[in-house]
């Protein structure tokens, strides 16, 4: 009696199992490798990548002037409307969702002119991240005692060279995980580009849905690219911070 | 004792912390090869006044003049001038960043274009001199109190600047590390220096000081060789004050 319950058990195992398999290999093959489909992701993933990457260095460079701006007008008095111009500037991107910012810059400001949809993210999207990244980098250039400073003064440093010689390797060392935290943002937040008619990744998944009607594995494959990437950058940011960690343990 | 030329000479030095005088109205002159030592009770502006005299404090009233040119003119550059206005300050503020050397090589080379070579040559000379070429490439964190001092002393010495201001150099530090610094310090007085040194180590200052400055409630109380200073003070603060520390 036993036995044959047993056995009747695992056949069913084993034919679900197979059954899932089957199912799982319809689905693959359907989603991806029928038409070609895998292509939309790959080409996705470039967008993706492109944007996020020079979205990033715009972000640095105009978050680093941004950042300089705000403490040298803390520190010394001067540059007061500058000053006022970076806080206005960064009260408004971080008091608006970057979907309807990257709207505005797309459908608003370059309403009349042609420019690249992919251009358009990257200067929507640098733009926000400045303002993060300004924060950032005052909260570290403040983090470093005043004495370092004065310290550099007194040798015969003025303010521009005390900053970049001593203030600042110390105060991007501080700020380094608050930095990778900020692209790891970033880069999903490009997520939102299809509201532009951008193809990047996000979209790419949603297009393969739209054709096969099969949400599962589109969606899941394009979770796992995303956690990928961000593994890897935080790997890479663990990488930088030991090798900075030179000095100050 | 033989006085040479005026090296500074502060003139109606006034600083005002909103309605706190830290300063008020000091006129005094340090001549070359003085080592003039400045003591006093804590809030008496004996840190500010140092602090005024390379302009990391900038007065409310009165001139500074280094050798001459007018530190407290804006048109003066000061950078140029605090080039040769060593200072060493309380918590030795090293360059956490960088090696020993580095931390040495810098100035010199960023500010006096020295080369590499020149510039690490002038570093391990001052590096053996107060005992701690070993360290050359060791960082901050891995020495201990009296060695950043050490270091924090060399570091504004690279510059060979004309005078050396002190900022109370040894009230960090543990107190069996005083000794090595002030052996330091006691060394650049022998070597001819001209220093000012805020300090709280009575001995020192009456040992090694050519002329002890006594500062209460912004002024300049009373002055006079460690000597006359310290065993016969006449203003009645003075006494008081050293019947506190002595």
């Amino acid at each position: 009696m036993v036995a044959i319950d047993i056995g009747t058990f695992f056949d069913t195992v084993l034919a679900w199992l197979q059954n899932t398999w089957t199912s799982l290999c319809a689905d693959f093959y359907l989603n991806f490798i029928k038409e070609d489909r895998w292509k939309y992701l790959v080409r996705g993933l470039g967008v993706t990548l492109e944007v996020a990457l020079f979205a990033a260095i715009a972000g640095i460079i105009l978050g680093a002037l941004l950042a300089i701006i705000r403490t040298t007008a803390d520190k010394t008095g001067r540059l007061r409307f500058l000053n006022w111009l970076a806080k206005l500037y960064i009260t408004v991107i971080r008091g608006t969702p970057v979907v309807v910012q990257l709207l505005i810059i797309n459908f608003v400001i370059f309403s009349s002119v042609f420019v690249d949809t992919v251009l358009v993210a990257i200067i929507a999207f640098g733009l926000n991240s400045a303002a993060y990244v300004a924060e950032v980098f005052r909260s570290g250039i403040m983090s470093i005692d005043e004495g370092q400073f004065e310290a550099g003064r007194s040798l015969g440093f003025n303010y521009g060279q005390t900053m970049w010689h001593i203030v600042m390797p110390q105060a991007f060392k501080n700020v380094l995980p608050a930095l990778a935290n900020e692209f790891i943002t970033l880069l999903k937040e490009t997520s939102v580009s299809g509201y532009i008619g951008l193809m990047d990744l996000t979209k790419a998944g949603d297009i393969i849905r739209s054709r096969t009607f099969a949400a599962f594995m589109p969606l899941i494959a394009v979770a796992l690219v995303y956690l990928i990437m961000v593994v890897v950058l935080s790997a890479g940011v663990s990488r930088l911070e030991r090798r900075l960690r030179n000095g100050t343990r | 004792m033989a006085q040479g030329n005026p090296l500074i000479e502060v003139q109606g030095l006034k600083k005002y912390f909103g309605k706190v005088h830290a300063l008020d109205d000091i006129t005094e002159t340090i001549y070359e090869g003085e080592v003039v030592a400045v003591i006093g009770p804590s809030g008496s502006g004996k840190s500010t006044f140092l602090r005024s005299l390379n302009l990391l404090e900038v007065p409310t009233e009165g001139h500074v003049l280094m050798e001459g040119v007018d530190i407290t003119d804006p048109k003066t550059d000061i950078n140029k001038l605090r080039q040769k206005m060593g200072m060493v300050f309380q918590q030795f503020n090293l360059f956490p960043h960088m090696t020993i050397l580095k931390n040495l090589t810098l100035a010199p080379m960023k500010l006096q274009k020295l080369s590499e070579a020149e510039a690490n040559e002038r570093a391990m000379a001052l590096l053996t001199r107060v005992g701690l070429a070993d360290r050359a490439n060791a960082y901050p964190v891995q020495l201990s109190g009296g060695q950043k001092q050490r270091i924090a002393i060399v570091r504004a010495l690279a510059m060979k600047p004309d005078v050396m201001l002190f900022d109370e150099p040894t009230s960090a530090l543990d107190p069996e590390m005083v000794g090595e610094v002030l052996e330091v310090m006691r060394g650049l007085a022998r070597d001819g220096m001209t220093m000012v040194v805020v300090t709280h180590e009575m001995g020192f200052a009456r040992e090694v000081a050519s002329r002890v400055l006594f500062m209460d409630g912004g002024r300049i109380v009373e002055q006079n060789t460690p000597q006359e200073l310290f065993d016969h003070p006449k203003s009645e603060r003075l006494k008081n004050f050293l019947a506190k520390v002595l």
